[in-house]
């Protein structure tokens, strides 16, 4: 287990390092690489003006001695600063960092729990219309794009019924119920597929327990049919909902993209999307980097998780 | 498995059984989403015969016009127009284009990619499988839309670009599971056969292998494309996929949310064609899949 463990957390490190090579070189691989500090048409910029922003950047430096420098202060937390905001990146996220994970937890409770019970549900009246309606959901749910059902959901519940405001944060001196509202559209768009994946899980797995020795026994002996289902059952068959819970919420990383750029939600997934557009590449790198800090961290939880759970994985 | 007691049906109840025969039917060959699949198909490949419009040119005296199924709309722009007075029928059809186009490509490149390190990993063994599939886990923990962020601002948008990363994003999907077909096929007795005959590796691998892990290919093949197609449609509308002068669902999408209150179809009509398209890829996959090989049960 243990060489298992440090063979995993040496494979996050290079990926994370992989990521800021990646990173690096995408953003100097244009033409011309000043186009991600300045706008393409920026235009009536003297060309003396555009070699003294060149060396400013550093951008007149060999592509490696460049990415060492960026790397060193990476290493030290300095991600610079945003070009458009002129002020440090590191401020910036921090203040737009709450707002997405807020939204990500609030997400998440709104998708693992009734995905759980519905998964149960399914699988204890299997064949019934109730496990054909939530399997059916379950199959729409892959096919739409977060993004649209997100514009969807704005359409009827915001726009025409007029139950929920369409977008945005409310400012935290707004009473609870009037915040609480405001989540409520951006966590379920959020969480819908991952309450997909928690009701498959949690059906395919629940079967499989249902039709083992010891649930039988536990029957045999006489044990209500409740309490089979619920202490039983679900104890054993919660292992694999529980394991996928860290690719889960890494999953959130590419939704809170859309579903914050389709709120206005003043979180870190929007804030990515507007420095792409503004050519802020120091604001987009020290997202992305977060970003990807967190996505590996979470596969390396999942990958220990599956280990502990299950041997068999350890020596592959 | 089932825990209703097994009845015996003769197969004439199941014939008479008409919602039973319905199923049974589309069971034996999908063919609802194999009609939607092969509209959109003809419907992109025709696009210049078939749009009424030009894509791109607007109408300003017949802007926001609803579908002719409101109050309001009319048989000239049957999907109505967009805030432009643009026929939104002729920029679903050149949309269908660009979002076929680029999946079709991605898919391609990462089918030849994938089937060429599954084989290979699963036939040679050992530090050539250790390093192809360290690669393969890497690339597969990538976070490939905050990538796709950074080469558009670095490289601007454009189709290429979109194409290209998707390929390149989406080769090491499945090659996992090629590879341990490859490891299991490797050890039968034609392959052994194959080599005691002298034949060398190339020739087994495309003579013996490849024909046996071709299902495999094809059913991740095509629940990949469905996948492909959101991608694009996001990219695009995120506006860092194809630039905005080319229609695209993606596009017209994002430039329908503003005015959800009034012309609500901007935006609805564009994401109803990819939920059908992507959703008959799904079912299309998921068919193949239990047809061919219910054990890749788990790959999405």
């Amino acid at each position: 287990m243990q060489k298992f463990f440090i063979r995993r957390l040496i494979f996050a490190f290079l990926t994370l390092w992989s990521i800021t090579f990646v990173v690096f070189g995408l953003s100097r691989m244009g033409p011309d690489p000043l186009l991600i500090y300045v706008r393409d048409d920026s235009y009536g910029i003297s060309e003396e003006t555009l070699e003294k922003l060149r060396a400013k950047w550093g951008l007149d430096q060999p592509f490696h001695i460049q990415y060492i420098k960026w790397m060193g202060s990476i290493v030290r937390g300095d991600f610079g600063e945003s070009i458009a905001a002129q002020r440090p990146v590191t401020k910036i996220i921090a203040e737009r960092l709450p707002a997405t994970l807020q939204l990500a937890a609030v997400a998440w409770i709104l998708a693992s729990i009734p995905g759980v019970a519905l998964g149960v549900l399914s699988a204890v009246k299997r064949g019934s219309m109730w496990d054909y309606f939530t399997r059916t959901l379950a199959l729409i749910g892959q096919a739409t794009p977060s993004f649209w059902l997100a514009i969807l959901m704005i359409l009827v519940v915001a726009v025409r019924l007029e139950w929920l405001p369409p977008a945005t944060k409310a400012d935290s001196t707004e009473s609870f119920m009037t915040q609480a509202s405001y989540f409520v559209l951006p966590a379920l768009v959020l969480g819908f597929d991952p309450w997909a994946t928690y009701l498959r899980l949690t059906r395919s797995s629940m079967l499989e327990v249902l039709d083992s020795e010891f649930v039988k026994l536990a029957r045999a002996k006489g044990v209500s049919g409740t309490s089979v289902i619920w202490r039983h059952a679900l104890r054993n068959a919660l292992i694999q909902p529980l394991t996928v819970s860290a690719l889960v919420l890494a999953s959130f990383i590419t939704g809170s993209v859309f579903v914050e750029s389709v709120f206005a939600w003043p979180g870190i997934g929007r804030l990515a999307v507007q420095a792409s557009l503004d050519n802020d590449f120091p604001v987009l790198a020290g997202v992305v980097l977060l970003f990807g800090t967190a996505y590996v961290v979470m596969n390396f939880i999942a990958d220990i998780l599956y280990a502990v759970i299950d041997p068999r994985i350890r020596y592959d | 498995m089932t825990d209703q007691p097994i009845v015996f049906q003769s197969p004439v109840k199941r014939v008479i059984a008409v919602p039973g025969r319905v199923f049974s039917f589309s069971k034996r060959w999908p063919i609802i989403p194999v009609v939607i699949m092969l509209l959109i198909i003809f419907g992109a490949i025709f696009a210049p015969v078939l749009a009424p419009f030009e894509p791109q040119k607007g109408d300003l005296r017949a802007r926001n016009m609803p579908p002719v199924w409101l109050d309001g709309g009319d048989s000239t722009h049957w999907l109505g127009t967009d805030n432009l007075g643009r026929d939104i029928y002729s920029r679903m059809l050149y949309g269908a284009r660009i979002s076929l186009f680029v999946a079709a490509v991605a898919v391609s490149f990462g089918l030849v990619m994938g089937t060429l390190t599954g084989v290979t990993a699963g036939y040679y063994g050992g530090m050539v499988d250790e390093i192809l599939m360290r690669l393969v886990d890497l690339w597969s923990s990538l976070p490939f839309l905050l990538i796709a962020l950074i080469v558009a601002i670095s490289v601007g948008p454009s189709l290429g670009m979109v194409i290209g990363l998707l390929a390149v994003s989406s080769w090491s999907a499945g090659s996992r599971n090629i590879r341990g077909e490859v490891l299991s096929l490797r050890n039968r007795e034609y392959v052994h056969m194959a080599r005691v005959m002298n034949a060398s590796d190339v020739r087994i691998i495309l003579r013996h292998l490849l024909p046996n892990v071709m299902h495999v290919v094809i059913v991740i093949t095509t629940l990949r494309t469905g996948s492909m197609i959101i991608a694009e449609a996001g990219l695009s509308f995120l506006g860092v996929g194809v630039p905005a002068s080319v229609p695209t669902w993606g596009l017209m999408i994002a430039q329908g949310q503003k005015f959800l209150t009034t012309t609500w179809w901007m935006s609805i009509i564009p994401g109803v064609a990819i939920f059908a398209i992507v959703l008959s890829f799904n079912f299309l996959g998921d068919w193949l899949r239990d047809r061919f090989d219910p054990r890749l049960n788990q790959l999405d």
